[in-house]
């Protein structure tokens, strides 16, 4: 407890669950977040280590310098939306709005460069289903240098990522509106649940992305 | 309006992120052996989820009644992964 002035309650606690409802709120949906993401990273392992031979090794299908480039980045979000929340709460105008649009810039990068995965993948003929027909991959699977077939693997890797970028697109979406509001000048020192709300959300999608950076690109 | 008021180190969590983030890549390629490396990555990677919600997430510095909101669905995903790893040994 070595701070204990950073979490005072940007508005009157609720009586009987100590925190205000909106925050409350959003833990509880993070809660159930867990276990969505769970049970997809539980379903991941299961057909994982079903079928070690339906898997390529890392680095040998998906660009794992460019995931990582996207896992600094995210990680550089996360700072800058503690960032904003820290400006706040000292009643910085300013520099709630600076860090605020850097998340949103920042955000939109990993969604972009998430995008740009895809098309990558989807060019060189890694897609939902496997091996897309045709391919330079499907011919590597071919010959031998890569598994004869990665269905499971082209599902499991794009339902979730694919899940986690929408996550990532809506906390933009969500952080613009947030920032539009920052703008405005509709948070003070005295109150910035918003702030602190898209902050607990945002944080969590970085947290389940450094599992899923593990789990999915290195493992 | 900063009367007094102290933050947490950010920058050092950031640092401590990027750091981890960065001996993971240098690890993952290493020629160990598959279980360890997987031990190791995954020890990594749930270090620096704890780090994110401690600091970033200031679970640090909540109370007790929403620390016991944010840990109830832990048990249930330690139970969905040992589940899930039962169907190789039995």
């Amino acid at each position: 407890m070595g701070h204990p002035a950073v979490m005072e309650p940007p508005v009157q606690r609720e009586v009987g669950s100590d925190v205000y409802n909106e925050k409350l709120g959003i833990w509880i949906f993070l809660g159930s977040e867990v276990m969505f993401f769970t049970a997809l990273i539980g379903s991941y392992i299961i057909l994982r280590f079903g079928s070690m031979e339906s898997f390529a090794e890392p680095g040998k299908i998906l660009n794992v310098a460019v995931t990582a480039v996207n896992t600094f980045l995210l990680i550089c979000s996360s700072v800058t939306m503690v960032k904003a929340f820290a400006a706040i709460q000292d009643g910085d105008q300013k520099m709630l709005k600076v860090w605020l649009v850097a998340t949103c810039v920042i955000g939109a990068g990993f969604v972009g460069i998430q995008a740009y995965e895809y098309t990558t993948l989807l060019h060189e003929g890694f897609g939902p289903g496997g091996y897309i027909a045709g391919s330079e991959l499907a011919r590597l699977g071919e010959i031998g240098e890569l598994p004869a077939n990665i269905g499971i693997y082209g599902s499991t890797f794009y339902t979730m990522t694919g899940f986690h970028g929408f996550h990532v697109t809506a906390g933009v979406i969500c952080m613009v509106f947030v920032t539009w509001k920052a703008f405005r000048g509709k948070y003070t020192a005295d109150d910035h649940r918003g702030v602190e709300v898209i902050g607990l959300y945002w944080h969590f999608v970085d947290l389940v992305w450094i599992i899923l950076f593990t789990i999915v690109y290195l493992v | 309006m900063s009367e007094g008021r102290t933050h947490p180190n950010y920058v050092a969590i950031f640092l401590w992120l990027a750091g981890l983030t960065a001996v993971e890549l240098g690890v993952a390629f290493l020629p160990w052996e598959k279980q360890i490396l997987i031990l190791i990555l995954v020890g990594m990677a749930l270090w620096k989820a704890v780090l994110v919600g401690l600091y970033f997430m200031h679970v640090r510095w909540e109370g007790n009644r929403l620390r016991f909101v944010v840990l109830a669905p832990l048990p249930l995903t330690v139970i969905i992964v040992v589940a899930v790893l039962t169907e190789f040994v039995w």
